[in-house]
């Protein structure tokens, strides 16, 4: 077996500095170089997946550092997760690459756009292969960073230099949690290896700290509840930099450190608790948000919380295979759906579904291959969604909590309720908006056909129909696969009424009766606020510290160097005090001469006195 | 034959002498005059290092002469793993500013006499083995430190400049006290630094701490520790930009240098009594120093009190007692020295076309100078830490020595990073982002200014990628460290 695996990073992050370099000199050629790095990345991906079944194994290219005389190596893993991490990433990445093509060709920062996206790709292949904890914390900063460059990139726009701002301060809290976990492991001398953080000794408890603690790293990147905030702002960022960094793969890290650390979570349960507790939360909370938003991307960008929400709580009731299947489906759906976005905003220059609708007419690549992509999401059967999302049904009956249940089908429920409420208020009815809407150029759509046949064919390989395929890849055969018929129904039945219900309300103009509406209206309110958590961060921690900053800096001023300027204006003072003496006058210093004298000669009397 | 340290000391003084001798009136000859001098300080600082033999522990090329007999005053000169790093990030800093001196219109040859000066006293700092020689050096810097701020500096050039000396001065009378001391305690009587790491166990008890307390109060001056940093900020707004690469890349490094070659060895179980006070300023720096930068809106203030906040962490990993806290403390003065310098010539850079330093007047510099907007972008994310790029690993490293020795500490740190990026990310956000403002039009950086950062970008690259280009010099003089403890 050819050790080639870290190869593929390289490719795009050469990619990254001729066109930092060069870039603007090559005109469209910026893009093509992109494309072709990342492609290639994708190649060697395929030639790694081969050699995986010729018995590739991880390895290591030597030392980077050695911490206390804890050596943190440069180690690759090559392994089916990560395997598949890097197809979905290099593939879904290239697709978007060549969609992205189209859909900048206008911008005068083109080359600076693949430059950032080849460094984004670079890091995130790294991410994938880095076989320790410090290692990819290195790379995870860097996607951090891609995305906050890239949230950032229409700079001149103040919304969008805010949510960059955002995006990477809001992770970073997370990431400071990652880093103390690393930092626990470290001091109690364990190797930051994943395949070494099985039964770690040590004190449980202690243990299980760290385990949270990097999970809060996760709990960042994946934009799950408390951290979320930050993904619906980074919707200002380019449509194709939405659907690779904030859907299909750097918002899966999260996702991917759990399952890439599973062994220390199932170690300590209530570590694996939190990580379900966290994600039935942000499914749910996140799929009602997604329910009142009227921006076409910031209903995929809920969409995008929950759905990473869901694969959370697979994970933590311990459904392995299947969060990880779910994190495979959703990228390429998910990708598929931010692009046909980028395709519609493209087209009609406005993201409100309220000045859009019966689009399907006029764009019938991008139309239906958004409802494929809407299908798979909503996960109705045979699209790839419905047999990954089957999976976590799955797992969490098997677990036995009935919240978790309750809480991944009201999911289910609100998720296929959007959906389809986002394409009725896109695609049918009639047109609502200005602009005259066209279809995008073939740059653009050959790849959503791609990405539909995926969503649409995918699913296939994790169903028992294919016998499970991909879990057995997954997982060696550990768990069994069998389709469950009451379960089938129960999701369809679900998911149907929640697309008859959006039918119901924006084609029909069903609404509730006035009485039933006033009385939750907080509630509507708080899901249209998105529950303050904006509001509420900002009183709490940006306000402080702001205040906090103005108090520093004004008690530097005054106090600290005040209490310096202050010795030395004491000391001026005494000198202009002491400088009187020094008249000149010759008298003067003669009287004091005198008065000096007498003053010893009474002291010397005074001790002679004493002594009779 | 003198060494080639004493050559590397005085090189630049020959510099000066030779500068005294061209009229003032042929800048362009006085300029390449001083330039040829640096080079040459540069090149006899990369053959010390290549030359350096890692596997040998202790001092190497080291000289020693008897100087002032009476006064058993040796003329010590050596260099190990501590100083090496310090002697090349001067050496480097040395040339660059002086590249960047080119905006220095008026009366160049005093310039150049008082910055040749200047580089022979940090140079002398660093490879002194005798207290007294130290000491001379240390004093040696102050002086030409002072003119350069006063005479080519700001508007309130003349209160920055006072404000510096007397700081430094108070620091140095308590330590020249400490060196005396030193020298009366310690039997047989000696101010020779190598042979007082064998004899320094004689100071016990409250003598150590106190000594210590007096070295640390010279080198908390110089670093600055919070509450003396204040003249920091000053005299960076009003020192020339050449001038704040040297303060804040060299000048600061003498004091923690200083820890590292004095306070541990010398005082190993005074610094355990106050390791943890050491770590809890470490902490006040850190966080202190970046809330106190984001409130400010001079640009340059800025960055001087993000020093203020760096130097937090070379204080936490001198803290932290260990190989990896003072493996990250050497790394990160080293890693400071390259980035802030950077920092600060990119301040001038925008100084020197906006003629203000005011943030409010910046804004949308991405547009319209994008080469500039680059580096900075580069640097600022060097600076607060971004995993790749050599501030991390520095950082890194401090925090899990001081982790493993004092957790809380390490927490606080962490959680005050948080800070540090903000207030990068702001400085991208108000200098770079958003729309330019109404007729302002800079041409980009010229090459010159790119050749003046551009080394300084290639090194924190390579810093951060494999760090060890710079660890494998200076661990065997950290293990050695470490034993002391």
């Amino acid at each position: 077996m050819v050790k080639i695996a870290h190869w593929i990073p390289v490719f795009p992050f050469l990619a990254f500095w001729l066109n930092m370099m060069v870039g603007r000199r090559l005109g469209k050629g910026a893009g093509y170089i992109a494309v072709a790095a990342s492609a290639l990345s994708a190649v060697v991906s395929f030639l790694v997946f081969q050699g995986l079944f010729a018995g590739g194994t991880s390895y290591s290219l030597g030392t980077w550092i050695t911490i206390n005389g804890n050596p943190i190596t440069v180690g690759i893993i090559v392994d089916s997760l990560t395997v598949m991490m890097l197809l979905v990433v290099s593939v879904v990445g290239t697709l978007i690459q060549i969609y992205s093509i189209g859909y900048m060709a206008e911008d005068p920062r083109f080359s600076r756009f693949f430059a950032y996206i080849s460094l984004f790709m670079a890091c995130m292949l790294g991410v994938v292969l880095a076989d320790n904890l410090l290692l990819l914390f290195i790379f995870w900063e860097g996607v951090g960073l891609c995305s906050c460059l890239l949230v950032a990139f229409w700079y001149e726009k103040p919304a969008a230099a805010a949510a960059g701002l955002k995006a990477f301060i809001t992770t970073r809290v997370g990431d400071t949690g990652f880093l103390i976990g690393i930092l626990i492991l470290l001091a109690s001398g364990h190797s930051l290896r994943f395949a070494d953080l099985g039964g770690l000794p040590g004190h449980d408890f202690l243990m299980t700290v760290a385990a949270l603690l990097i999970f809060m790293g996760a709990v960042g990147k994946s934009a799950q509840f408390p951290l979320h905030v930050w993904l619906p702002d980074a919707m200002e960022g380019p449509t194709a930099v939405s659907a690779l960094i904030h859907a299909a793969t750097m918002v899966a890290a999260g996702v991917y450190l759990v399952a890439r650390s599973y062994v220390l979570f199932l170690d300590h349960p209530l570590a694996l608790q939190t990580v379900a507790v966290i994600g039935a939360i942000s499914a749910v909370m996140a799929a009602s948000i997604a329910c009142k938003m009227n921006d076409i991307k910031r209903v995929l960008a809920y969409s995008t919380m929950s759905q990473l929400g869901l694969m959370m709580l697979g994970l933590g009731v311990g459904g392995y295979t299947a969060g990880t299947f779910h994190l495979m489906t959703h990228a390429f759906f998910k990708a598929l759906l931010f692009l046909g976005a980028g395709s519609v905003i493209h087209a009609v220059h406005t993201q409100d579904i309220r000045e859009m609708g019966g689009l399907l007419n006029k764009m019938k690549v991008t139309g239906i291959t958004f409802i494929v992509g809407s299908l798979a999401l909503a996960g109705i059967m045979p699209f790839a969604g419905f047999w990954s999302k089957d999976e976590i049904f799955l797992a969490i009956s098997h677990q036995g909590n009935p919240v978790f249940f309750f809480a991944a089908a009201l999911t289910s429920f609100l998720t296929a309720f959007y959906m389809a409420r986002l394409i009725f208020m896109t695609f049918f009815g009639a047109y609502r908006g200005k602009h005259h809407a066209h279809e995008s150029p073939a740059v653009m759509t050959s790849p959503l056909v791609v990405l539909a046949v995926f969503a649409a064919g995918l699913g296939f390989i994790g169903s028992p129909l294919c016998n499970g395929v991909f879990q057995h890849f997954i997982e060696k055969g550990d768990e069994v696969v069998a389709l469950n018929y009451s379960m089938v129904i129960f999701s369809t039945v679900l998911s149907f009424s929640g697309i008859a219900l959006a039918y119901a309300i924006t084609i029909r103009g069903f609404a509730l009766p006035p009485a039933v509406l006033s009385n939750i209206s907080w509630l509507t309110r708080l899901v249209e606020n998105k529950y303050y958590f904006d509001e509420l961060y900002d009183f709490l921690f940006v306000q402080p510290f702001l205040r906090l900053c103005g108090a520093f800096k004004r008690f530097d001023a005054l106090r600290v160097d005040g209490f310096v300027n202050g010795v030395a204006a004491f000391v001026g003072a005494l000198a202009q005090v002491i400088r009187k003496a020094q008249t000149g006058l010759v008298e003067n210093y003669l009287l004091m001469q005198a008065g000096g004298m007498l003053l010893i000669l009474l002291t010397i009397m005074g001790k002679i006195c004493r002594l009779f | 034959m003198p060494s080639i340290l004493t050559l590397i000391i005085f090189l630049p003084l020959v510099g000066a002498l030779a500068i005294a001798f061209i009229p003032s009136g042929r800048e362009k000859a006085i300029r390449l005059t001083a330039f040829a001098f640096n080079a040459a300080v540069l090149a006899l600082a990369g053959i010390i290092v290549g030359r350096f033999d890692r596997s040998v522990p202790g001092i190497q090329f080291l000289e020693h002469h008897l100087w002032i007999p009476q006064a058993g005053i040796h003329y010590t000169v050596g260099i190990d793993g501590i100083s090496l790093g310090l002697v090349f990030l001067t050496a480097l800093l040395g040339v660059i500013a002086g590249l960047a001196s080119n905006g220095i219109k008026t009366r160049v040859k005093e310039y150049f006499l008082f910055y040749q000066i200047l580089m022979t006293g940090m140079l002398g700092t660093f490879l002194a083995l005798d207290l007294v020689v130290f000491y001379i050096f240390w004093e040696t810097v102050l002086i030409p430190m002072f003119f350069l701020i006063g005479i080519w500096g700001g508007p309130r050039r003349e209160y920055a400049a006072w404000k510096f000396f007397f700081y430094t001065l108070a620091g140095s009378v308590v330590m020249l006290l400490a060196i005396l001391a030193i020298f009366i305690f310690i039997k047989p009587h000696t101010f020779n630094m190598i042979a007082l790491k064998q004899l320094a166990p004689q100071l016990t008890g409250n003598i150590q701490n106190i000594l210590f307390l007096m070295f640390f109060f010279a080198f908390a001056i110089k670093i600055p520790v919070f509450p003396f940093h204040t003249w920091l900020p000053d005299a960076h707004v009003e020192a020339p930009t050449p001038v704040s690469v040297l303060l804040a890349g060299v000048l600061l490094k003498m004091g923690t240098y200083g820890l590292l070659r004095v306070c541990v060895p010398y005082f190993p179980l005074a610094m355990q009594t106050f390791a943890w006070s050491l770590g809890f300023l470490g902490v006040i720096n850190l966080i202190y120093g970046a809330c106190a930068a984001f409130a400010q809106t001079d640009f340059k203030k800025m960055i001087a009190y993000s020093s203020v906040s760096h130097m937090g962490f070379v204080l936490l990993g001198v803290a932290a007692m260990n190989s990896a806290g003072l493996n990250g403390s050497l790394l990160e003065m080293f890693n400071h020295g390259i980035i802030t310098g950077a920092m600060f010539l990119l301040v001038g850079v925008i100084y020197d076309r906006a003629h203000t330093r005011e943030l409010s007047a910046f804004g949308g510099l991405s547009t319209s100078m994008p080469r500039y907007a680059f580096f900075l972008t580069f640097m600022a994310l060097a600076s607060l830490g971004l995993p790749g790029l050599s501030g991390f690993v520095g950082e890194f490293l401090s925090i899990v020595g001081v982790f493993s020795t004092l957790p809380a500490l390490a927490v606080f740190s962490a959680i005050g990073l948080i800070a540090v990026v903000a207030l990068f990310l702001i400085v991208i956000k108000k200098v770079l982002w958003g729309r330019a403002k109404e007729g302002v039009i800079w041409p980009d950086m010229t090459g010159i200014e790119i050749a003046a950062v551009l080394p300084l970008v290639v090194i924190t690259l390579a810093v951060g990628f494999y760090p060890e280009v710079i660890l494998k010099f200076q661990k065997t003089a950290i293990d050695i460290l470490v034993n002391f403890i």
